[in-house]
């Protein structure tokens, strides 16, 4: 009797292994790709965010916000502080308020965070055709395949298949998008931005170079993480080897 | 109950005993070396120390003029001392002093006065920054709290407070901007 | 009838603070000659491993606190713009406070599974296993609530859900979910309160921890063989107990920073790193792992029962069962038998529970349409077979194996296990 019930259980649970692959075929799998973040011992390609950056400053930041972002934390992706005062001079923020009680405009400081592209989300939502472009801050964290997703999203521009209409005007078949049409227009073309390292800027590198960046916004403290992962790891297992050892001498007479 | 007091043989015993030494000392030093992240989080925070300087326009400060800033969230006392102040100021003998400085190392640009606004009793801010404020008998400033008096070189002439008024890091950037901390 | 207590040897102010106030001679008795069974193998580790998640759980919390602004326009930037990246070593105790929920269940669970198998909540020990139930409960609750404070877009939908539970009460439910809410949806009144909650609860499962402890040593610890066991057959918890803990606390340690450190948002959905927003619900809500199988048993009764129950109540109260049943599990259980390893039918039960449970998980995790739902129904139905009829019965059909007098008498016999011929 036993067995039967087990037999079925194995049954049903293969049966139920079915809808998930089919499922998955809803929206389409982002390839997976190696980073030079991943892994215990991996570190970010400082190169690459600031080049990264630079996509994002000069590509991303006209339609999304990055609100986590202040101009110092640039520090991290190993700008110098006298470039960062200076990035930082050619935005201007508002502040409150001057001795009249009006918000006036002064150019940003390294603790100003990265101004938004709209002041709301009406705003944004009116300027885009009724979509709003989400904050970048957590972006690679907050979708499902992470980098490889975003990577794969911003490469994933394709001719929509025969037959397939937009649900409405101004929308683009992407591969790996949820459902395929997205509001966002392919925001690389090849030569966009002019790397001043001479990498030619090509849509994959910048890709590449921006996801790298968003990566590192999402979670600017993983090298300190990682690092002290290492130290915690070795510390802990010569302290689990001595009790063990200790435990096995105590126990010996008792056995 | 098994007895823990008997064991093999004698240096058998030495080894356990090292070994316990070892595992627990280890552990204790772990432990410490934990507790270290929870006593770091309470210092202050990257948000507290972005905000650690404070620059200020001296340009539109007439003469005569006191303002008061904020630097680390905490009062900073700008006057734009007159010739008779700084006079008052630097004719005080030294050895009159509780807490004896000169002015020159105070105010090295004697027409400008620096001081954080806090009285070195317990914390008050002193009166006399603002116009029609009591500045005290040495006409600096004067904290209400517990009558400590400040010359116009922000030092303490009379009252419980034992210390001058602190003088913050500060650098000139130009002749009319000057960089707090 | 009361345990002996032994007089701990003390000089000075330690003898002269303990004749006042006797927590030494306590404390002594409770963590250093308490008598502890000299079998107990390494599952036993999971009862010291929940204590001291606990612990941590606090600690991590109490500073994470300091930093955390539990209002619904803040909330989500304390943790994400602030805890994570401005406070010192602040992803730290973020990570080992998130990650620490996850194996405070799992120990719990593992801690739970073992009482099943060796039969530790039959007698005299069944309000040490009742007491153990509610410790259980009241951590769900305090998990739930802390998984609503960083206010993501899962934390405030799956507050909505769970809260929306009790909707199903007949009656008064849609007054019952107000009252929760403070409002008339989930918002910064809810937020604030749970905060409040999920601050004190711990501190209950630390009370309810001691009354756990007390019942314990009350009665003695179960072993592996089941039996009632005489004084020669225990040694003193210190230093032989500790040392086993230590042992099995730095193996733990291993396992929990590897989350920590290496991969800290293995349990956290994406969604949640989007904040709260009332207009959009994610499209599959999924709850932490460790409610998957009472998630699915929720979601596994989407039939009006008998015509009197709607589906929704139904669901609601099979979800509270599958957790209250477990009260009656001492009285449940008629075998006289404690452990699994003389029940030779019991314990292949106890494995086709143990893999009904992990189906339900799976099932919990996939949305409740086609086979997931049949087979999350099928493992429903079962799960409550199992405890209402399956051992009920098998307690009095079964032929449990010789049991041995004490410790040494398989030894004696000349064989390791008795055999089943």
């Amino acid at each position: 009797m036993v067995r039967t019930v087990l037999t079925r259980i194995a049954l049903a649970l293969a049966v139920a292994g079915l809808p998930a692959a089919v499922l998955a075929a809803e929206a389409e799998e982002p390839p997976a790709r190696s980073w030079p973040h991943e892994g215990i011992f991996g570190r970010y390609d400082r190169a690459a965010l600031q080049r990264g950056f630079l996509v994002f400053k000069e590509v991303c930041s006209g339609c999304h916000s990055a609100r986590y972002l202040r101009f110092r934390d640039l520090e991290g992706i190993g700008l110098d502080p006298d470039t960062i005062k200076a990035l930082a001079a050619e935005y201007t923020v508002q502040d409150c308020c001057d001795d009249a009680g009006e918000p006036f405009e002064r150019p940003a400081l390294p603790s100003d965070r990265f101004p938004p592209p709209y002041p709301n989300e009406q705003a944004a939502r009116a300027s885009n055709n009724g979509a709003l472009p989400p904050d970048l801050s957590l972006i690679v964290k907050a979708r499902a395949g992470h980098e490889d997703y975003i990577h794969a999203l911003l490469t994933g521009y394709e001719e929509p298949p025969a037959g397939e209409q937009p649900p409405r005007e101004g929308m683009y078949w992407n591969r790996y998008f949820p459902g395929h049409w997205i509001a966002m227009p392919p925001p690389l073309s090849e030569g966009l931005v002019e790397y001043p390292d001479g990498t030619p800027a090509t849509v994959e590198q910048m890709a590449s170079d921006v996801t790298q960046f968003l990566t590192w916004l999402s979670e600017p403290t993983m090298e300190e993480r990682k690092r002290t992962g290492i130290k915690y790891m070795l510390f802990v297992l010569v302290l689990t080897g001595l009790f063990y050892a200790y435990k096995r001498k105590l126990w010996a007479d008792i056995h | 109950m098994a007895q823990t007091s008997s064991h093999g043989g004698a240096g058998e015993g030495t080894r356990r005993d090292f070994l316990e030494l070892v595992s627990w000392a280890t552990l204790g030093v772990g432990t410490l070396v934990a507790l270290w992240p929870f006593v770091d989080s309470l210092n202050p925070s990257m948000e507290v120390l972005a905000t650690a300087s404070t620059e200020l326009d001296l340009e539109p400060i007439q003469e005569g003029q006191r303002v008061t800033i904020m630097w680390r969230g905490k009062p900073v006392f700008v006057a734009h001392r007159t010739q008779q102040e700084i006079e008052a100021a630097r004719q005080v003998r030294l050895d009159e002093l509780r807490d004896p400085e000169p002015d020159e190392e105070r105010a090295p640009r004697p027409e400008w006065l620096i001081v954080v606004g806090i009285c070195t009793h317990l914390g008050c801010v002193p009166l006399g920054n603002r116009t029609g404020e009591p500045r005290g008998e040495w006409g600096g400033w004067f904290c209400p709290c517990h009558g400590s008096h400040y010359d116009t070189a922000g030092r303490i002439r009379k009252g419980p407070a034992p210390r001058n008024l602190e003088v913050p890091p500060y650098t000139f950037q130009t002749d009319t901007l000057v960089r707090i901390g | 009838m009361n345990r002996e207590f032994v007089q701990p040897p003390l000089r000075g102010v330690a003898k002269w603070i303990d004749e006042r106030l006797p927590i030494l001679t306590w404390a002594y008795n409770e963590l250093v000659v308490y008598p502890a069974p000299k079998n107990l193998n390494y599952w036993w580790n999971f009862g010291s491993l929940a204590g001291i998640m606990l612990t941590i759980q606090i600690v991590t919390g109490i500073v994470l606190v300091m930093h955390y602004t539990p209002h619904a326009s803040m909330a989500f930037d304390s943790v994400e713009g602030y805890i994570m990246r401005d406070v010192n070593w602040g992803w730290l105790l973020r990570y080992l406070h998130a990650n620490g929920a996850s194996m405070f269940f799992a120990v719990v669970y593992i801690h739970i599974f073992r009482g099943l198998y060796y039969g530790s909540y039959k007698a005299p020990r069944e309000l040490l296993w009742m007491i153990g139930v509610v410790i259980v409960i009241v951590m769900m609750a305090t998990a739930f609530m802390g998984y609503v404070l960083p206010w993501g877009n899962m934390s405030y939908w799956a507050a909505t859900v769970i809260t929306n539970l009790f909707s199903a009460i007949p009656l008064v439910g849609e007054t019952i979910v107000t009252w929760l809410w403070g409002g008339f949806t989930v918002a910064n009144p809810t937020l604030q309160r749970f905060f409040s909650l999920h601050y004190l609860l711990p501190f209950v499962i630390f009370a309810l921890v001691f009354l756990h402890i007390l019942a314990l040593h009350q009665v003695g610890s179960n072993n592996p063989l089941g039996i009632d066991l005489t004084k020669k057959d225990k040694i003193p918890f210190h230093p032989y107990y500790t040392i086993k803990d230590m042992f099995g606390l730095g193996v733990f340690l291993l396992v929990y920073g590897f989350f920590v450190f290496f991969a800290p948002n293995a349990f956290i959905e994406p969604v949640n790193f989007e904040p709260a927003n009332p207009l959009q619900t994610p499209a599959h809500i999924v709850p932490e792992w460790y409610f998957l199988p009472f998630y699915a048993i929720l979601r596994a009764i989407n039939f009006d029962i008998l015509w009197i129950i709607p589906a929704k109540l139904g669901g609601v109260i099979a979800m509270f069962a599958s957790i209250f049943v477990l009260f009656l599990l001492p009285w449940l259980d008629t075998s006289p038998v404690r452990s699994a390893r003389f029940r030779p039918i019991y314990r292949q039960f106890f494995w086709i529970l143990v893999l009904d449970v992990l189906v339900l998980g799976y099932c919990g995790a996939h949305p409740p349409e086609g086979w997931y739902l049949t087979v999350a129904q099928i493992a429903t139905a079962y799960y409550f077979l199992h405890f209402l009829v399956i051992l009920p019965i098998l307690g009095k059909v079964e032929r449990p194996l010789p049991l041995p007098k004490s410790l040494d008498e398989p030894v004696l016999a000349g064989g390791a296990a008795p055999s089943s011929r």
